[in-house]
């Protein structure tokens, strides 16, 4: 009889630990892959779940990280308030934008995502009075944090720290929202759906209402973590909404390994260590990033997670 | 109500760049007409285009029949490329998913990008206009350069030229049977293969000689790859995925509402391009001259 090790708990005893490393880089480096792995596992809900190759989901991100950003900067609302407007705001355009793009099928589907992207991508480019433009908007601030000052063995750590906690707890819910979502019956509708669109129908599920509302729900999560990543990287710029940040999010999942809940995630963390990693060796990153890419595409088509499961298989098979 | 010198010299403006955008959309077309496959790295044969043209142009010298003979050898050159790429690599992901298509072509953006900052730096490059059409006529009170002359005149070649290759001539029957039923043509003796290979090729030269001829007019810079791609995207959803004239169309119609949205909402002319992308994939997601998949 074997013990399954439970994993979740022991990444996340592990990424709260990080801080007492001590290390300004380490606590930076974790802040950005919790916020990266639940955009990536957002978009996998899409991708993965409902069968849905969004090539715009990068725009609710930019939504999310403006919302945010201007509500907080502009108008100096408080974090706990902006934070949840931009999951809303993101999931309002989402909700918009995916009632067009659900009824195209597949490659128009891709196109049209891609799109909508690119007209928030331009509106946050050229709307010099709201967004900032080409500028975007810097040094948006960080949420008030003393409060987490006063909690005992915190008291002595750095705010980058503290904000850390924050994105840490709150991706954990998330994420726990998001695993609810597609262990339930509704998530095995969508999974149906992924399998066979016709069958679905047939059976009498409403096919576009669920994949719009995965849509949606997609475009909340996405938002979320672009409200985080704004403040995290003390400024939001155009390029969250361009297309390039679509794929390489779309890279991401693909590389952890669509078909399991975590392989995004996987994907998120191994593409920003490598990417750390590479760019202190050279300014060539992207060749070798669409060299793995290629690598992934023909070698390891269930990605890292999948590669792993399939090894874990084999291994107890003996 | 500005001159009417002035709106003719816009419309000008606004065809001359509907027809480069139609050299590098129709092969982009051409491509998901026949493989089925949406090129992001038609971009990136674009650029390889013009960074090829201006390398031989620096070897060979100035000279109207060198500049010729410098963007012929260049479209040449991305030719093969693309065809080493289709014969080595993409061919093995016909009969997967859209996404791993996509997928790869993106992964060769990257590569490709990165290859032509190692090779040519990422300085600003340029290659003068060919000694004669450096000219300019005078139309109805508007100057026009001859080289935007030549070009306006090109585009309607190459549509005519593809249009001949498709319905009038062997290869482009094959072509159209494999649209129809890959396996059927393939099991009436036809080599389906090289037929894709053939013309993944075509697409990439039309890529590379509207880089190579490019190069009078803009300056050659990274990043050229990734501006033209979301520029040739649209002309051809306008236009039609797959349709030659469609493709002819849409750049017609891209140049335009270029040129005239300037004039209209100067700031946001990049947004109704993107809005009239958006529109036609709602109404018509086939395009406007295009056929709905299956």
């Amino acid at each position: 009889m074997s013990r399954r090790i439970p994993w979740v708990l022991v990444v996340a005893l592990v990424a709260m630990w990080v801080p007492w490393l001590g290390s300004r880089f380490y606590t930076f480096l974790a802040t950005d892959i919790a916020i990266l792995a639940l955009f990536a596992l957002s978009l996998n809900l899409l991708l993965g779940y409902t069968g849905l190759v969004s090539f715009g989901h990068a725009a609710y991100f930019g939504i999310g990280a403006y919302t945010s950003a201007i509500l907080m900067k502009t108008h100096g609302v408080p974090f706990a308030l902006s934070f949840p407007a931009a999951g809303v705001v993101a999931a309002l355009f989402a909700l918009v934008f995916g009632f067009f793009c659900v009824r195209l099928t597949k490659i128009y589907f891709a196109m049209l995502t891609l799109a909508f992207a690119q007209i928030v991508w331009a509106i946050c480019f050229k709307w010099n009075d709201v967004t900032g433009g080409e500028q975007g908007l810097p040094n948006v601030p960080y949420p008030e944090l003393g409060w987490m000052a006063a909690i005992p063995g915190l008291g002595q750590m750095r705010a980058g720290d503290h904000f850390y906690l924050l994105v840490l707890a709150l991706v954990a819910v998330a994420v726990a929202a998001l695993r609810r979502i597609v262990a339930s019956p509704y998530g095995r509708m969508l999974t149906v759906i992924r399998e066979n669109p016709e069958r679905a129908e047939f059976i009498g599920i409403n096919v576009r209402l669920y994949q719009l509302s995965a849509f949606t729900a997609a475009g909340f999560f996405a938002g979320l973590a672009g409200a985080l990543f704004g403040i995290f990287n003390r400024g939001v710029f155009p390029d969250f909404a361009y297309w390039t940040k679509s794929a390489e999010v779309l890279i991401m999942t693909i590389l952890g390994g669509m078909g399991h809940f975590w392989g995004p995630a996987v994907g998120a963390m191994v593409l920003t260590l490598l990417n750390q990693q590479i760019t202190s060796y050279t300014e060539y990153w992207p060749l070798i990033l669409g060299t793995i890419l290629i690598v992934l595409l023909f070698g390891f088509r269930g990605g890292i997670v999948g590669a792993l499961a399939g090894l874990g298989r084999r291994l107890r098979r003996r | 109500m500005p001159e009417p010198a002035f709106l003719f010299g816009q419309f000008l403006g606004g065809l001359t760049a509907g027809m480069f955008l139609f050299t590098i959309a129709a092969g982009l077309s051409l491509i998901f007409g026949v493989l089925r496959v949406l090129n992001f790295a038609h971009g990136s044969f674009y650029m390889f285009g013009a960074y090829l043209g201006w390398q031989v142009m620096s070897w060979v010298g100035p000279g109207t029949e060198y500049f010729w003979l410098a963007a012929l050898a260049a479209a040449a050159c991305v030719a093969l490329l693309g065809i080493a790429i289709e014969h080595c690599l993409l061919r093995h992901l016909y009969r997967r998913e859209e996404l791993y298509q996509l997928l790869f072509t993106y992964a060769l953006v990257l590569i490709l990008a990165d290859c032509a900052k190692i090779i040519w730096g990422t300085g600003q490059l340029s290659v003068s206009r060919p000694p004669s059409l450096s000219g300019a006529v005078q139309i109805f009170g508007t100057t026009v350069p001859h080289y935007n002359l030549f070009i306006m005149l090109l585009g309607p070649a190459i549509a005519l030229g593809l249009w001949l290759l498709m319905h009038r001539s062997r290869v482009g029957r094959l072509v159209r049977a494999a649209v129809m039923d890959r396996e059927m043509l393939g099991a009436l003796g036809a080599n389906v293969g090289s037929l894709y290979t053939i013309m993944f090729g075509i697409g990439a030269f039309l890529a590379g000689l509207g880089g190579a001829l490019v190069t009078p007019v803009k300056s050659i810079v990274p990043g050229m790859d990734v501006e033209v791609i979301v520029e040739v995207f649209i002309v051809v959803v306008i236009g039609g995925l797959g349709s030659l004239w469609g493709t002819f169309l849409g750049a017609l119609v891209f140049g335009q509402v270029l040129a005239f949205g300037i004039l209209i909402m100067p700031r946001f002319s990049i947004f109704a391009v993107f809005a009239l992308m958006a529109i036609i994939l709602i109404v018509r997601p086939w395009g406007l001259l295009g056929k709905p998949l299956r």
